[in-house]
């Protein structure tokens, strides 16, 4: 006669309630467990995604993942030109945030190096890549824009073209691909009158030099858009990305790159550790520490309801020993109890997760390894937690029945 | 180890004395008892509260140990003052049967569970313990009840499951603590006859501690207690 269970069956209720409120317990850490990886996910996803083999980036800097980063467009060029390299583009990325239909809108803008990179790479749940230079977008579906809205972005209206899925940034904003001209359009959108006034200045600035009185044409030209100024440097973006050739040496071309005293390099798991150690460190550990207080709060939650539940029945313990039952008897009891509430919470938990994860705002990843530990955990805190039950039923004499 | 024999007497209690505390706030609960109780007998203890009826029984049970003497039950010697000389759980489990003012029943064990658990945790099948729970519930008129949790009987029913549970591993030895405290007479007296009952056609030796002088024909013996002392009435 299993004795743990006709005791279940006589407490049901309370028992139940007692297995929901673990279960959601454990949800919470499973859920925790899920963020901190979603985080990691989100965090690498365009790096592993993108399909780079090196990353030039501003010198002395860590790279547009972790700080500003400013380099020269016409680097792509340069980069093209070293031994191994099979293809460079350009890296453009910020975030903008914008009203659209009455809420906010955050968007992480995304540069595809048009035309050799018309986002084939990203996966699409709807729609097609891009297919013109200008004016179209691929946004993840987490934005909620559906297929054929246009939106105002700066002075110009895009299309939503494709709907890609999971691609969302390390903050946990969608992302959205344009080509790299349309997102630095975006990216240095000023108003007309900002732009009015930077005229005016250039062209006082000008004006109060030897060379601006010798030379007319050049205030006219100072007056003019910044693109006729040769004098001004071209459009500056993130950073390069770098493809190398089948068979290419990543440290070799690296090191080649490296040279260069205007550029950082890195490799794509660089910058992947860049990313974790960087943005991504401190949300990942706050997480971690979360989790494992909640593990403890757990125990602790479980252990004084197995203790409760062992003092209820402290008088048929009594009853039991003084009928001669063993120590393994009494012990099954509890410990059963315990494993049972223990294996239910955690079922309970995954299967109330398979519902409630998917709505959270930040992408909640359940790998197996973690389900099996989290497994592990739950055994050896439904043992811990019985621990002090089972220590209290083992102190009580036979002579308590007749208290 | 030695086991019980079958001609040897159900108890030999020599010289059991209780002492608690020491100094000035030590209490003789017991003093010098002698016992002798045979296969198939029924003993009645009286004597006020406080005279050491349920110490002496305590520890003939072997759940609160002498401060001197012996105990040999069934011919076995079991304890040497607070000394045990068998593993005490396992010879309660085998050879001692219990029966209280309360039943004690266990409240998430039907009456059937209540008594099959007493044989369960004695190494018996489950199956055969299950038969002959119901078998022993049908010898004391409760097999109607069989299936009903403690809460659902009456208390005259929660006692004979309590004795069907006592009975349940065929003891040499019952022992009884104002059993009918919390019956009226005529369940009382229902009670004792199933003491009696039992003991005849079972062989087992029954010690109950009582108040209830009412049903005293029923009892082979009657001892008197007193001041920690045992008298024959």
């Amino acid at each position: 006669m299993n004795l743990a269970a006709k005791d279940i069956r006589h407490n049901f209720g309370r028992f139940a309630l007692t297995t929901v409120g673990i279960g959601l317990l454990l949800m919470i850490v499973m859920g925790m467990g899920g963020i901190y990886r979603g985080l990691i996910r989100e965090a690498t996803l365009l790096v592993d995604k993108i399909g780079a083999d090196l990353w030039v980036v501003q010198g002395s800097t860590r790279g547009p993942f972790a700080e500003v980063s400013r380099v020269s467009a016409n680097l792509e060029d340069r980069a093209r030109a070293v031994p191994g390299v099979a293809g460079a583009r350009r890296f453009v990325s910020h975030t903008i945030q914008r009203e659209h239909r009455g809420r906010p809108l955050r968007i992480v803008v995304q540069g595809l190096s048009w035309p050799e990179d018309r986002g084939g790479w990203i996966p699409l749940v709807a729609g097609r890549p891009l297919q013109q230079a200008h004016f179209e977008m691929i946004a993840d579906r987490s934005l909620n824009l559906p297929l054929g809205e246009r939106l105002q972005l700066g002075k110009d209206v895009y299309e939503v073209v494709g709907l890609a899925s999971g691609m969302v940034g390390s903050g946990g904003d969608g992302l959205c691909f344009f080509s790299v001209s349309d997102a630095e359009a975006i990216q240095f959108d000023v108003p007309g009158e900002a732009v009015r006034l930077e005229r005016q200045s250039r062209r006082a600035r000008a004006a109060a030099r030897d060379i601006g009185q010798v030379q007319p044409l050049l205030l006219e030209r100072a007056a003019g858009p910044a693109s006729d100024l040769p004098a001004l440097a071209p459009p500056q973006v993130s950073a390069v990305m770098v493809a190398l050739q089948p068979g290419a040496d990543p440290a070799q071309v690296a090191a080649t790159l490296a040279t260069w005293p205007d550029i950082t390099v890195y490799s794509t798991p660089q910058q992947v550790d860049l990313l974790l150690a960087g943005m991504v460190d401190k949300a990942r550990r706050q997480l971690g520490l979360f989790r494992v207080l909640l593990i403890i709060i757990s125990t602790i939650i479980m252990a004084l309801i197995i203790y409760t539940l062992t003092l209820d029945k402290i008088h048929d313990i009594a009853m039991l020993k003084l009928m001669g039952a063993r120590n393994g008897v009494i012990v099954g009891l509890i410990l059963q109890q315990a494993l049972l509430i223990g294996a239910l919470g955690y079922g309970l938990a995954y299967w109330l997760g398979t519902f409630a994860f998917p709505r959270f705002p930040r992408l909640v990843v359940i790998e197996t390894t973690d389900l099996v530990s989290l497994a592990a955990i739950v055994l050896g805190i439904s043992v811990l937690s019985s621990l002090l039950g089972i220590w209290k039923a083992m102190r009580v004499e036979p002579n308590k029945v007749l208290s | 180890m030695n086991t019980p024999s079958p001609a040897a007497p159900a108890l030999e209690a020599s010289h059991l004395t209780k002492v608690y505390g020491s100094g000035n706030t030590e209490v003789v609960a017991m003093k010098d008892v002698s016992l002798t109780v045979a296969r198939g007998e029924v003993v009645a203890l009286l004597g006020p509260s406080g005279a050491g009826k349920s110490t002496l029984l305590t520890a003939i049970g072997l759940i609160n140990p002498p401060t001197s003497g012996r105990i040999a039950i069934g011919g076995q010697a079991v304890m040497d003052a607070d000394r045990a000389l068998v593993d005490l759980r396992a010879f309660r489990r085998q050879h001692l049967g219990f029966v209280f003012q309360k039943a004690n029943l266990i409240p998430f064990l039907n009456a059937v569970e209540n008594v099959q658990v007493a044989m369960e945790i004695n190494d018996v099948s489950p199956p055969a313990a299950r038969s002959r729970a119901l078998e022993l519930l049908d010898y004391l008129g409760v097999a109607g009840r069989s299936h009903n949790l403690p809460d659902a009987l009456s208390g005259g029913q929660q006692q004979r499951v309590a004795v069907a549970r006592a009975l349940a591993n065929q003891p040499s030895l019952i022992l009884a603590d104002e059993p009918t405290a919390a019956l009226d007479s005529q369940r009382g007296r229902q009670v004792m006859e199933l003491f009696r009952k039992v003991a005849h056609e079972r062989g087992a030796a029954v010690i109950v501690v009582t108040h209830d002088h009412r049903a005293l024909d029923i009892f082979d013996r009657t001892y008197e207690m007193e001041d920690g002392q045992l008298k024959t009435n």
